[in-house]
């Protein structure tokens, strides 16, 4: 570790893994209801349980962004952070805050109140007091970060990061914007889910793993920062307009089936480009680096999201498929694989490269590592299958022989299972994951001097 | 590893190329997307074509065309370091972008004047969609030629005239499939 304010990152990485597991036990909790519909349906009812699945890995992936940009801007600012006092109340505020809608969701606080009651809707369902709360910490952060790279060293990457992270906070600006028509609501909603996931994330991405690739291979600056600009290119050309492929059916005009369907299925590019960027710099670099876990995830980060956003999202995205497949569990198949390749996966290789360094144990044991990168992998991408089984069925039983929601749902139970046994593994691997991050391994491999990771 | 790619061999910036690359597979799915509805309903499309003024979009490839000759001939004189002969040249290049859309606006207008609306017919929301993205371009590429005509640098001049050829280029293909196809 060259800079004291990395350390900064420790704090955010282990709040990120923390909810990490609370998705994951979530996701489980959900997977049984859809085998055992009955399933506290009392006490946490599905709607909830399931917005505690999708806000915690928001809210995680999120706290894994921050951690990754106060580790790696201080390096290549070569400067230390601004303030690590204000990344640390920033920090604060997120906890609080999301604790703050776990404890408003889970009792039902203040319904109705404007201020303090839950909002409803689907990812933003935050209450009002919370999303200021989410804005305040932003600013801070941005400040925070902005200042750090304006007075040091900037490079294609901090830019890159910094372009990803203003635009994720300036759309988030979007939630306090809630039209009572329901067609104008979806249409704005999407500038914040679609533009994030699908635009600026993705920046954020192509940056943290064009900063991980130079660490790893050794390769030039100048050739990771030159695909680093054309992935760039190719995400905004591609993912601005693709925010389309949402307003097939929701009120708005019909030219967006075409504006929709042709530019979001050039949304594979960046993704394709990502996994042969990353591919080359192995290929082409020289440096054997130590930690071949922070590698293995960072190209099974490359392909997963290949796969899981870039192919089963352009499974159903031209109007003519979505037409029948729209809303069905085609869609969970491919929102699963795409946030574990993408998002998921990236946040586990900068937590796996930086973890050791952050904490000072060289040389350590990654086999538990790289076991839980094969488990969680593994699991998701079965689950990807069956739920893309289950929604091929689904699909033809309710929407072409128009046979009735919850008869379908009983016919396809099978899948659904197989989708629980999917989840287990992944909980499994998670808890592996978690144990060989957080927990020391002081194992000496070998017993020459070794050289430390960068 | 090798420094040197065949990238390092193409004219001008590396993005503008991925950026045109992008604009025809985007005008590319466009026109082909066309041609597969069109086979849905060839007697309508056609109507429908009877519709546009063939003349004027005829004049407006020309017009095009020699905007397209002038800002390659910027590029030329510029490598000659004649800049002021450059930069009569791009503005030139510019003014006729300008012709082309007052020509495309009057098109624009008697459209909507016969009450012709992107929903009118699967043809005229591809004819919309296709021309006025395409439109959007030249105003785009207006803006360019006068920035690259301003900071003349002859880099700059050659990024400003491929950015030119494809929309050019695009206005080639479109002229004759939503035009002229019978």
């Amino acid at each position: 570790m060259k800079y004291e304010t990395q350390k900064i990152a420790l704090a955010y990485f282990s709040v990120a893994l923390a909810l990490f597991l609370i998705q994951i036990i979530g996701g489980l909790l959900v997977g049984w209801v859809y085998v055992s519909p009955n399933f506290l349906s009392e006490l946490v009812p599905f709607s909830t349980l399931r917005m505690l699945h999708t806000n915690s890995l928001i809210v995680w992936l999120l706290l894994g962004f921050f951690g990754a940009a106060y580790f790696l801007i201080p390096e290549e600012a070569e400067r230390e952070i601004h303030s690590p006092k204000l990344a640390y109340l920033q920090l604060i505020i997120l906890v609080v805050g999301t604790l703050g809608v776990v404890v408003t969701y889970l009792f039902n606080l203040f319904e109705g109140h404007w201020l303090l009651g839950k909002e409803g809707r689907e990812f933003i369902e935050q209450p009002v007091w919370v999303k200021i709360g989410i804005v305040v910490a932003a600013l801070i952060f941005l400040y925070n970060v902005s200042m750090t790279v304006l007075q040091g060293r900037k490079t294609a990457i901090s830019n890159i990061l910094l372009l990803g992270l203003w635009g994720l906070a300036l759309l988030f600006l979007f939630a306090f914007y809630n039209p009572d028509n329901l067609a104008v609501d979806k249409q704005y909603w999407w500038y914040i889910v679609h533009l994030w996931v699908e635009g600026v994330w993705e920046l954020i991405m192509a940056s943290i793993l064009a900063y991980l690739m130079l660490k790893l291979t050794g390769v030039d600056r100048e050739v990771v920062e030159k695909w680093l600009y054309v992935i760039v290119a190719a995400a905004l050309f591609s993912g601005i307009l693709g925010t389309g492929h949402h307003y097939y059916w929701i009120g708005t005009p019909g030219y967006w089936q075409w504006i929709g369907s042709v530019f979001s299925s050039l949304e594979v590019i960046p993704f394709f480009a990502m996994m042969a960027f990353a591919f080359v710099m192995v290929w082409k670099g020289r440096r054997d680096h130590p930690n071949k876990a922070a590698l293995l995830w960072s190209l099974g980060c490359a392909t997963l999201a290949f796969f899981g956003a870039g192919v089963w999202g352009f499974l159903h995205t031209l109007h003519g498929v979505n037409y029948y497949t729209h809303g069905t569990q085609i869609t969970a198949a491919h929102g699963h694989l795409a946030f574990y390749g993408a998002y998921v996966c990236l946040n586990i290789a900068i937590f796996t490269y930086a973890l050791p360094i952050l904490r000072g144990r060289d040389p350590y044991n990654q086999v538990l590592n790289m076991a839980a990168f094969w488990l969680m992998s593994g699991g998701m991408v079965f689950m990807t299958f069956t739920l893309t089984f289950a929604g091929t069925v689904q699909t033809h039983m309710q929407r072409v022989l128009g046979e009735y929601y919850m008869n379908v749902q009983d016919q396809i139970a099978i899948f659904y299972w197989m989708r629980f046994g999917a989840g287990v593994v992944v909980f499994i691997g998670v808890v592996l994951l978690i144990y060989s991050l957080a927990v020391p391994r002081r194992e000496i491999i070998s017993a020459e001097p070794s050289v430390a990771a960068e | 590893m090798s420094d040197t790619s065949v990238f390092d061999e193409l004219p001008g910036d590396l993005m503008v190329w991925v950026l045109i690359v992008s604009e025809l597979l985007v005008f590319g799915a466009g026109l082909a997307a066309f041609l597969a509805v069109r086979i849905t309903d060839p007697a309508g499309f056609a109507t429908a074509q009877d519709a546009l003024y063939r003349t004027w979009a005829g004049v407006n490839t020309v017009v095009l065309i020699t905007s397209g000759a002038l800002a390659a001939f910027a590029l030329r004189q510029s490598e000659c370091a004649r800049r002021g002969m450059a930069r009569l040249a791009l503005l030139g290049a510019a003014l006729l972008g300008v012709v082309f859309l007052i020509i495309k606006s009057v098109e624009y207008a008697a459209k909507a004047g016969a009450g012709i609306a992107w929903d009118t017919h699967p043809f005229f929301t591809f004819y919309y969609l296709l021309t006025g993205f395409h439109a959007a371009h030249v105003v785009a590429g207006v803006v360019v030629l006068t920035l690259v005509a301003w900071q003349d640098a002859p880099r700059n001049i050659e990024a400003g005239a491929a950015f030119w050829h494809m929309v050019d280029l695009v206005w080639v293909l479109l002229f004759p499939v939503i035009y002229l196809l019978r």
